[in-house]
């Protein structure tokens, strides 16, 4: 079981966040910072774009050879002192991981941000077993707080603003000066790094995901900006990994490849603050370093999406930039969606993991912009990925009936040309003569879910077909 | 059947291995042992004085400090003035790093400490192993010489790096490493550190000093 997934929902769950005022306002700051950060970045880089491609042909490599990566980074593990935990599932994620932490009697685990441990629900596994996860990214611990899931793969308490902060932290903190001033958000992170660093002290097991593993040296890396994710692996004794199986990369040059693009495409960047590579436990004479150095590779539905006409998702890298340009998220945020992964890339990812019956709004919720593509560092084809699950929807008849009819009423047209014009045109002509006074219509039958936001405009001129013919194909 | 064998028949059969594996064998072997170089930015390729001023436009440009001394002699005194313009007390931490303890720290007031942190330093201070000028990032290894938590626990992090050892791009510094430790092998753990810790979390408002060093100060000895 992974977490319970609100996806088949996802109409209402959109039409609750239109509502929301506080979302609307937090989610401005979506559409307002990331956008222009990474196009600067990118543009003080004359080779991103050779770099994007290169990234993309590293991951289609690795995939390609996963299995050999993987036995290769395997061996390398274990020869630096680390053990590899092998998971088919997300339960057997949590299993795992579990174990090795009552084996070692932990009563704090800490955790750095990691999306995987979002797919496996992991901190309810933690807290079933009697021990305590925290989680130490401020955004994933504001989240933590208010026992919600991240709504941005990479900025997880973004659907906030400070004021909901700062009253969870009120209700929260209650061994701190309840007259304490929080207005400024720079106050809010101090007191979260104040209360994390006793929790980082006290940990007994670390828990991080990873950015990439290495086959070449058998390292697992991870990028923050916070330094949280190493306070959580260097402190305690135990680290544990937990990482998908796509993360595989060759080499020490591959990995830094992606890393050019990987910070640029996420926050606009040049390179994160804390890039980490770790190699098993702490080594002879070390002074610090965790004793015991774990990684549970989860599978998850990953090796049956090889070979299909969604392996390119598994280049993904989760920088976040599909969601940062995408008006769709920009306008309902990332809860809408449902399950763990939102945007573009969750509409592609999620119904490979938990399902397209369950899953089956997402790939429809775009209008195939373009946007998300055009960004991504590794250039998933996004679009087309989303138009092949419609096309899965469509075939395992998952596809609601008044969509299947009319499809088939559009379909008797399509397929006669001569009758879709004269139709067409019949319509247009009908269209314009009523609309005629107004300009617009207030409400069409059949177009409810157009004209019950906004008013629909009047044909003029002629159909799209006499326009193409009259232009000479756009080309005159 | 294990969960490792089934997770592996699972990934061979969705990609259709079949019994021709030695091509496939072959270029994932090349690949690991040679370790192609993918493209290297331009601006990561330059050498001597303009190396050193993108290193140091860069680490500015991330919102650390940085200080260029002439000759190792010079770094105690160097760190001692920044402490004082900073207001911040005059004790540090260090690991064991040779370069460090071969310093005259004696001729200033500087009141030093060794070994790792156990979160109670202010300040402390480690070698970077190497400097990266396309984005002013210090590469440090772990190890007694420079303890991870000397990175991560104090306020300040002062870092010192010899300007010999500022290269142009991070491939330049996997190089150097695999002379140093071996193809294939790595120290418990590689720091990249570029600028102080931050979080964007809270609105999207850049803030330093989140989890690690509120502030990042740089000795570049030339």
């Amino acid at each position: 079981m992974t977490a319970h997934p609100t996806s088949p929902y996802f109409k209402d769950n959109a039409h609750e966040a239109l509502q929301d005022e506080q979302l609307q306002k937090a989610l401005s700051n979506v559409r307002q910072g990331f956008i222009d950060k990474r196009a600067a970045v990118a543009a003080k880089l004359p080779e991103f774009e050779a770099l994007r491609d290169s990234a993309r042909d590293i991951k289609n490599h690795t995939l390609a050879n996963l299995d050999l990566y993987l036995e290769a980074w395997e061996n390398k593990v274990t020869d630096s002192g680390g053990h590899v935990h092998w998971a088919r599932t997300a339960e057997e994620a949590r299993q795992a991981i579990v174990d090795i932490c009552r084996k070692a009697g932990a009563k704090t685990v800490t955790k750095g941000k990691s999306m995987i441990s979002e797919e496996i629900n992991l901190n309810a596994a933690i807290e079933a077993a009697g021990m305590t996860p925290v989680e130490t990214d401020l955004g994933e611990y504001i989240i933590q707080l208010r026992n919600e899931a991240p709504s941005h793969i990479i900025a997880p308490a973004v659907h906030l603003n400070a004021t909901q902060v700062e009253s969870d932290f009120r209700r929260v903190h209650t061994h701190l000066d309840p007259n304490r001033d929080l207005s400024e958000p720079v106050q809010l992170l101090t007191e979260a790094r104040q209360v994390l660093r006793e929790k980082f002290l006290a940990a007994d097991v670390g828990i991080t995901g990873a950015n990439f593993l290495i086959a070449e040296t058998g390292t697992s890396v991870i990028v923050t900006n916070e330094g949280n994710g190493d306070l959580t692996q260097i402190l305690p004794k135990i680290h544990i990994v937990v990482a998908s199986l796509e993360k595989l990369v060759p080499t020490l040059d591959d990995v830094s490849q992606i890393l050019r693009v990987l910070a640029r495409s996420a926050t606009g960047q040049e390179m994160s603050v804390y890039t980490t590579f770790s190699t098993g436990p702490r080594r002879p004479g070390d002074v610090d370093g965790p004793e015991e150095y774990h990684v549970v590779v989860l599978d998850n539905g990953r090796s049956a999406m090889l070979g299909t006409s969604f392996q390119d998702m598994l280049r993904c890298i989760r920088c976040g930039a599909c969601m940062n340009h995408c008006p769709v998220y920009h306008a309902v945020g990332g809860h809408a969606y449902g399950w763990v992964y939102p945007g573009p890339m969750g509409a592609v990812l999620s119904p490979s993991l938990i399902g397209v019956d369950k899953a089956g709004h997402l790939p429809n919720a775009s209008t195939f912009c373009g946007r998300c593509e055009s960004v991504c560092p590794v250039r998933i084809p996004l679009p087309k990925m989303m138009r092949h699950w419609r096309e899965q929807e469509f075939e395992r008849h998952l596809t609601p009936a008044t969509v299947r009819s009319g499809l088939g009423l559009w379909a008797f047209f399509a397929k006669r040309p001569a009758l879709y014009q004269f139709a067409s045109n019949l319509g247009m002509k009908a269209m314009a003569w009523f609309g005629r006074d107004k300009g617009k219509f207030k409400s069409l039958p059949f177009a409810g879910g157009w004209t019950d936001y906004r008013d629909f405009p009047a044909p003029q001129g002629g159909t799209f077909q006499e326009q193409w013919k009259a232009r000479k194909g756009g080309r005159a | 059947m294990s969960a490792r064998d089934e997770i592996f028949a699972s990934v061979r059969r969705s990609l259709g291995v079949n019994g021709h594996e030695m091509p496939r064998r072959e270029a994932v072997r090349e690949r690991i042992a040679k370790a192609p170089r993918g493209i290297v930015p331009e601006r990561g390729q330059l050498s001597g004085e303009a190396l050193l001023t993108l290193f140091e436009e860069q680490a500015l440009s991330t919102l650390a400090t940085i200080d260029r001394v002439k000759g190792r002699d010079k770094v105690p005194d160097a760190i001692a003035d920044y402490l004082r313009r900073s207001n911040l007390p005059a004790r540090l931490r260090m690991g064991a790093d040779e370069r460090l303890a071969a310093m005259p720290w004696d001729k200033t007031a500087l009141e030093i400490s060794h070994g790792k942190s156990d979160g109670s330093d202010l300040i402390a201070v480690n070698h970077a192993f190497a400097g990266v000028a396309e984005t002013g990032t210090l590469i440090i290894t772990s190890g007694p010489d420079n303890p991870s938590t000397l990175n991560f626990l104090p306020d300040y992090a002062i870092v010192v790096v010899d300007a010999k050892d500022v290269r142009g791009a991070y491939e330049d510094v996997w190089q150097r490493l695999r002379e140093r430790d071996g193809k294939g092998h790595m120290p418990r753990t590689v720091n990249w550190i570029t600028g102080p810790s931050r979080s964007g979390d809270i609105e999207q408002k850049l803030l330093l000093g989140a989890h690690g060093p509120r502030s990042v100060h740089i000795v570049l000895v030339e």
